[in-house]
């Protein structure tokens, strides 16, 4: 009697056993997922990036001065071969870029830093989530916002100063993403500025240091690696947003650092090439998948390197 | 000595005035950026509240049956077809006697929508009982007299370059003296499709098509964050492998979304051969967008819960696995759904992806299920914005409006779900 008990119980025992491990094993799968998915990225932008290289050889898409992707509609026309050089969308998106964080690392640097150095925490309280009301915005409602109201005015007011400044100028575009990158370049600063010993600044205060002294010789200079990281970081969000300049930016290729001018960026493209009927293996819409393989290098690198900055910044002070 | 001091002095206001100048800087730069959130909330707030409002015209339309239903079958599915524009025609008449050639009565007709024919065959259509009988009907106008019963044409400008002439606006003042237009709440606005005419387009197909979206995303994206940080929290031992998720992780919260866009369009569109433009492609890759922000949250809720609640279970016979799905997931439970929430937030706020796998279309009909192709709230905004037409600047920030509603209720309920179940351990 006894002794089958025991059985049961050890027979009980081992399915329990082979049911947890199914779990776990389930777990693991689970969490495989986010390997499978950046393997899933790499893998299908580089399969149909590759097959564009096979028509486009790749020092001309990576040198090339110009930009013109033209739909063939009979293999034997004039210019069915279409240009496919990357550098103006590289520098139009570099354009936006800069002019989004001219506009964003100051803003941004002095919000996080009257908050987190100055600002009691009732002030803190609803002015942070206000702040981070921003960034929860849709990019679509800046991007209409953009088109609708800033480039408006951005004109008006150049063509009062006797400037030519087209409709679709970059500043338009790079002034809106810069406002949506404010929340985002402070919230991280916030942090980084909040995280830098108090003994430091404590420190500089009983040398007899004003406050606005100990930020900017003490604090700031503590903290400049993880500030470094946050820009950063920002900088990729800006060369990867994509709905902003697709409102608001235009759609001609020129190889221009002038703010006024109309430039077009990296996703722009990528929209515009992949928006509408095409087949799947032109050259055309492969060159949509080379431009966002390169897009996702960049993106990638910069987010690797902030991310080793922070580390970094963290085994100081941790 | 005493000159000593004296400079010292002046050093010190100067120092005293860099810190003021210092201190403001902080300020403005927070209240340039609140103020840009004000002004454009306020600029999109005034160009869309009118959206919420319709102008209609009110006509005695005899629902003549000679014309509609010669037969006198009155069945509901021929009556839809039937041709509702001269009942509209004969109406005006009546109104305008005066009016009597013949181009002048076509325009006389585009005061109304061309959608006011299909808003008598719906009524008709439900309620044949109306055919034969004399009503007084609301019907919907066109968008270019909206528009300036809303203030928003410029009447200063010379007659021929008005879409509306002076004949025009003097049937309108006509209308207007008698009680005959006047603006109504704009119910079509949320129960319609999106439609060619400013006039006659609603969000409600763009409202379904992102819940879809949503609803297949938190499907897939919940269960499957939420067991990614189980394993990375309570399972995972430190190893390479552990690592490598991590760090991917945390870079795939840094991918634009654009990229996956385009995975979905090669692999969910290109290999899996899946329905293109549909919710279903849709919440898929939001999902994956998601996941990251959700194995995120949800690991940090994790953390949050203290040791010796594992230890305790432990400690009377649990194993590992019970101890965590019977004790430290509830507990967690909290902290992962806010995580879950604003994660969607986000990706109800997303376009770019969704214009890749040909979310994008010009879609009328409300979608019935997730694999009906369909748009969403923001790709419809973009896509109204597109619209050359006057009419669809107010209803673009209008459905902004609706989406920042959604969106702030959103994270509203994320920040009651912490405080609510937020447990002091």
């Amino acid at each position: 009697m006894k002794q089958s008990h025991d059985l049961t119980l050890r027979r009980s025992g081992r399915i329990a056993k082979i049911k947890e491990q199914t779990i776990i094993a389930g777990l693991v799968v689970c969490s495989m997922i986010a390997i499978l998915v950046t393997i899933g990225i790499v893998a299908s932008l580089a399969f149909e990036a590759f097959l564009f290289f096979q028509k486009v050889p790749i020092s001309s898409f990576l040198f090339g001065l110009e930009w013109s992707p033209q739909t063939a509609i009979r293999a034997d026309q004039v210019g069915a071969s279409g240009k496919f050089g990357v550098l103006p969308l590289l520098s139009g998106t570099l354009l936006i870029s800069t002019i989004a964080m001219v506009v964003a690392t100051p803003l941004g640097l002095f919000s996080a830093i009257y908050l987190s150095q100055y600002a009691e925490t009732r002030t803190r309280d609803w002015i942070k989530p206000m702040l981070e009301l921003l960034t929860g915005i849709p990019t679509v409602v800046y991007g209409f916002f953009a088109a609708l109201v800033v480039a408006p005015i951005i004109r008006n007011t150049g063509s009062g100063f006797g400037f030519d400044i087209s409709s679709e100028s970059a500043l338009a575009a790079g002034l809106m993403m810069g406002i949506m990158l404010i929340p985002f370049i402070s919230s991280l600063s916030d942090d980084v500025l909040s995280s830098v010993p108090k003994t430091l600044s404590d420190a500089s205060l009983g040398l007899g240091a004003t406050k606005a002294e100990t930020i900017t010789k003490v604090v700031i200079p503590a903290a400049i690696p993880g500030i470094a990281g946050s820009l950063l970081l920002a900088i990729s969000r800006a060369i990867g947003e994509t709905m902003i300049v697709v409102m608001a930016a235009g759609l001609s290729a020129n190889l221009s650092l002038n703010p006024f001018d109309a430039v077009t960026t990296m996703t722009v493209q990528i929209v515009t090439l992949l928006t509408g009927d095409q087949e799947f293996d032109s050259a055309k819409t492969l060159a949509a998948f080379a431009i966002a393989l390169l897009l996702f290098i960049l993106t990638m690198g910069l987010n690797m390197i902030a991310l080793k900055v922070f580390n970094k910044y963290r085994t100081i002070y941790a | 000595m005493p000159e000593h001091s004296l400079t010292s002095s002046a050093q010190l206001k100067a120092r005293h005035g860099r810190e003021t100048r210092f201190r403001w800087m902080g300020r403005i730069a927070i209240l340039l950026s609140l103020g840009f959130l004000v002004f454009m909330f306020v600029a999109i707030g005034m160009r869309g509240s009118s959206a919420f409002s319709q102008t209609r015209i009110l006509l005695q339309i005899n629902f003549d049956e000679q014309i509609l239903d010669p037969q006198a079958k009155r069945d509901p599915a021929q009556l839809a077809l039937a041709n509702y524009k001269p009942l509209i025609t004969k109406a005006l008449k009546q109104l305008f006697p005066e009016v009597t050639k013949r181009r002048d009565q076509r325009r006389l007709g585009r005061l109304l929508s061309n959608g006011a024919a299909f808003e008598l065959a719906d009524m008709a259509a439900k309620d044949p009982q109306l055919i034969g009988t004399t009503r007084d009907i609301w019907l919907t106008a066109s968008a270019d007299v909206d528009m300036l019963i809303k203030g928003k044409v410029d009447l200063g400008v010379e007659e021929n370059l008005r879409r509306l002439k002076d004949t025009e606006l003097s049937w309108i003042r006509k209308l207007q003296d008698n009680g005959h237009i006047k603006k109504k709440f704009n119910s079509a606005f949320f129960t319609k499709g999106d439609s060619r005419e400013p006039e006659m387009s609603g969000i409600f197909g763009a409202m379904v098509g992102s819940f879809f979206s949503l609803l297949v995303c938190f499907v897939i994206a919940f269960p499957m964050g939420v067991l990614t940080a189980i394993y990375l929290e309570e399972f995972a031992k430190k190893s390479f492998i552990t690592n490598i998720i991590e760090v991917n992780i945390n870079n795939l919260a840094a991918v634009p979304s654009i990229v996956f866009g385009l995975l979905g369009l090669s692999i969910f569109l290109g290999v899996m051969n899946l329905p293109r433009s549909t919710p279903l492609v849709g919440g898929l890759v939001l999902a994956l967008m998601t996941l990251p922000t959700i194995i995120i949250a949800s690991r940090a809720a994790l953390r949050s819960v203290p040791n010796t609640l594992r230890e305790a279970a432990l400690g009377l016979g649990a194993s590992k696995v019970q101890t965590t799905f019977h004790h430290t997931v509830p507990a967690a439970m909290p902290g992962m759904l806010t995580g879950a929430v604003i994660g969607m937030a986000g990706a109800l706020g997303e376009t770019a992806p969704l214009l890749m796998i040909g979310m994008v279309a010009f879609i009328v009909d409300v979608p019935q299920g997730i694999t009906d192709i369909a748009t969403s709230l923001p790709v419809q905004i973009f896509l109204w914005a597109d619209s050359p037409e006057k009419g669809f600047v107010e209803r673009t920030s209008a459905a902004i409006l609706v989406l920042l509603a959604f969106l702030i209720a959103m994270n509203l309920t994320a920040v009651i779900l912490r405080k609510k179940f937020e447990k002091k351990w």
